[in-house]
């Protein structure tokens, strides 16, 4: 078999068939269908309301789709689904009273393929605040821990729902370093996010989502020399880069 | 199900419940203060205390001192004489039935006043009667006394406050707590997890009887030093009875948790079922004499047959053997809380 034909018959890690999720009149997500390839780091953009945490969510079995299939390596997600998936949700509180070390003890306990803890520690920068309480750590500090916990089980597919929401500059840089060192080892990542710099950072692929649908995707580059050539005047664009692709796909419109 | 994950479950659970003061100091103290000070205010004593009325009296509050009112009823047990500056004071008391009867100071004929929808002013007021009666008035009757060890009033409520301390903590930290951490997504992340649902339920339900158990024979050595109380029965038969009924109570609150994100919704429909549980089980008193309807009800709550087996071992000597039928159906309810909160757990709505 020629090298070729053989990455031609790999399926992506994660495929998306027709996807549909409704909220009594609201469709949140409207037919959406996408393939993600593996070891890279796919984003999913879009403003608020967009749809983006609904078809995360779903893709990830937290909630169910109304209609459409999800497909992880080629098949319908099976029972073990878990075991292989690493998490990282938007709003998440974490157990109470419990260390740093001893919260991702608690999870490492829940899994059967699982990665060193002293390894997790000084990936997400924690070793300093492992003894720590959960509550007594800061916003950054939080943000490490959930991403450590997400890769307590070596997942071969990372969610991370807006990740660096509500960090400062440095924080967002650090957890940007790390989320680079974590592609590096090959694995693909999910990542949703509201800072478009973060998301041409990290991305090699993106989906701009907008009232439930895929609006444009595409590599950034791509994205930015397709929407980014001219401004609306006929002229070469003042800011060639994502977010001007993505004020001119969803608007300047206040969404909430 | 995986062992494993459940203990992982079950240790953090633990952990949060150790290292969280105030609910662990709560949790101790809470029954411990109710018991101590009930023993101090009550002694031997019951509730159904008489409190007189004595007017005019310089200084409001207990009277110690011999007032005109007739000395063979000044004499009697269990009636409180309290002082009261005036008529219009002492009218006003006992229209709020914080006194039983009113009675002026003075010579015969003695002039009192009752409130006719007090019971215990009816009886206080028969007390007051009788005590005018002429000695030889007993020669028509002839007294009996209950044989055997005395069961003071602190031996028949102590059973109650174990119990209730019990419901309140199996109800508010499995129900509470569960919806809590649905609100603030920790179950959701949970969910993200292989960990299943009866394994989290299961290391929830574990953590909550081996807390529950270990606080009450904290609470029960604490207060038996102070107070000494007799178990009639076996020790064994006790701690099984307890150990059936804290899982009955756990698995109650389980199905208050395996819906809803909402803490002010559970909280009042905790307050619901735990505050009739609470007076209706004879945490406090006897429901004997109750309407009948009462009693069916206080029949649905697992408390009501907890306290019954525990008191019957602790107070009548009863065996294992004895007390089956509450324990066949703390039995059975616990098996339908099961089912029930087990087909409704969602983790994250």
């Amino acid at each position: 078999m020629k090298p070729d034909t053989a990455q031609k018959t790999v399926p992506p890690l994660l495929e998306v068939r027709r996807l549909v999720k409704t909220y009594k009149s609201l469709t949140a997500v409207d037919d959406v269908s996408f393939a993600i390839p593996r070891g890279i780091c796919f984003g999913l953009l879009g403003p608020n309301g967009a749809g983006k945490t609904t078809t995360v969510e779903m893709m990830e079995g937290i909630i169910s789709a109304d209609s459409g299939e999800v497909y992880y390596k080629g098949a319908l997600r099976a029972a073990d689904f878990n075991e292989e998936i690493g998490i990282q949700f938007q709003h998440t509180e974490l157990l109470s009273y419990l260390t740093v070390r001893e919260t991702l003890q608690t999870f490492h306990k829940l899994y059967s393929r699982t990665e060193d803890i002293d390894v997790l520690l000084k990936t997400c920068n924690l070793l300093e605040i492992q003894k720590q309480y959960n509550d007594k750590i800061s916003g950054g500090q939080r943000q490490r821990l959930l991403l450590a916990l997400a890769l307590v089980n070596r997942p071969e597919l990372l969610f991370l729902d807006e990740p660096s929401t509500g960090l400062d500059p440095q924080a967002r840089r650090n957890l940007w370093d790390i989320v680079l060192n974590i592609k590096s080892q090959g694995k693909t990542i999910i990542l949703t996010t509201h800072y478009m710099r973060e998301a041409q950072t990290l991305c090699d692929e993106v989906a701009i989502m907008d009232h439930g649908c895929i609006i444009a995707r595409g590599t950034v580059p791509d994205l930015i020399g397709e929407y980014c050539s001219e401004d609306s005047n006929g002229g070469p664009c003042a800011e060639a880069n994502l977010e001007t692709v993505f004020i001119k796909l969803t608007g300047r419109q206040l969404r909430e | 199900m995986r062992f494993k994950r459940l203990w992982a479950m079950f240790v953090a659970r633990n952990l949060e419940f150790f290292r969280d003061r105030s609910a662990f100091g709560w949790n101790f103290l809470f029954p411990f203060l109710l018991i101590v000070g009930f023993a101090i205010v009550f002694g031997g004593k019951t509730f159904s205390e008489y409190k007189a009325g004595v007017f005019p009296v310089d200084s409001p509050g207990g009277i110690h001192h011999r007032v005109e009112v007739p000395e063979s009823f000044q004499s009697m047990q269990y009636v409180e004489f309290v002082g009261v500056p005036s008529l219009e004071a002492g009218l006003r008391l006992l229209n709020q039935h914080k006194i039983h009867l009113l009675i002026q100071q003075g010579n015969p004929p003695f002039v009192y006043w009752i409130n006719e929808s007090s019971p215990k002013g009816y009886i206080l007021e028969k007390m007051l009667i009788a005590s005018l009666q002429p000695k030889d008035a007993g020669n028509l009757l002839n007294r009996q006394v209950v044989q055997g060890k005395e069961i003071r009033y602190i031996d028949w409520l102590f059973p109650g406050i174990l119990g209730m301390n019990m419901m309140f903590s199996a109800l508010w930290g499995v129900g509470y707590v569960v919806v809590r951490y649905r609100k603030n997504g920790v179950l959701k992340r949970l969910k993200a997890t292989p960990l299943t649902a009866v394994e989290y339920l299961a290391a929830q339900m574990l953590s909550r009887i081996f807390l529950l158990m270990f606080t009450l024979i904290v609470v029960w050595l604490g207060s038996d030093i102070l107070l000494s109380f007799d178990v009639a029965g076996s020790y064994f038969d006790l701690a099984v009875v307890f150990f059936v009924g804290c899982f009955s109570l756990t698995a109650m609150g389980l199905v208050l948790a395996s819906r809803g994100v909402s803490e002010e919704f559970t909280s009042g429909v905790l307050n619901f079922i735990s505050w009739p549980m609470m007076f209706l089980s004879e945490v406090w008193f006897s429901t004997e004499g109750a309407p009948q309807w009462v009693k069916w009800i206080a029949e649905t709550f697992p408390l009501t047959h907890l306290l019954i087996a525990v008191r019957k071992i602790m107070n009548d000597g009863a065996s294992l053997s004895d007390v089956m039928p509450q324990i066949a159906i703390l039995s059975a309810m616990t098996a339908i809380f099961l089912i029930i909160g087990a087909s409704f757990f969602s983790w994250n709505e």
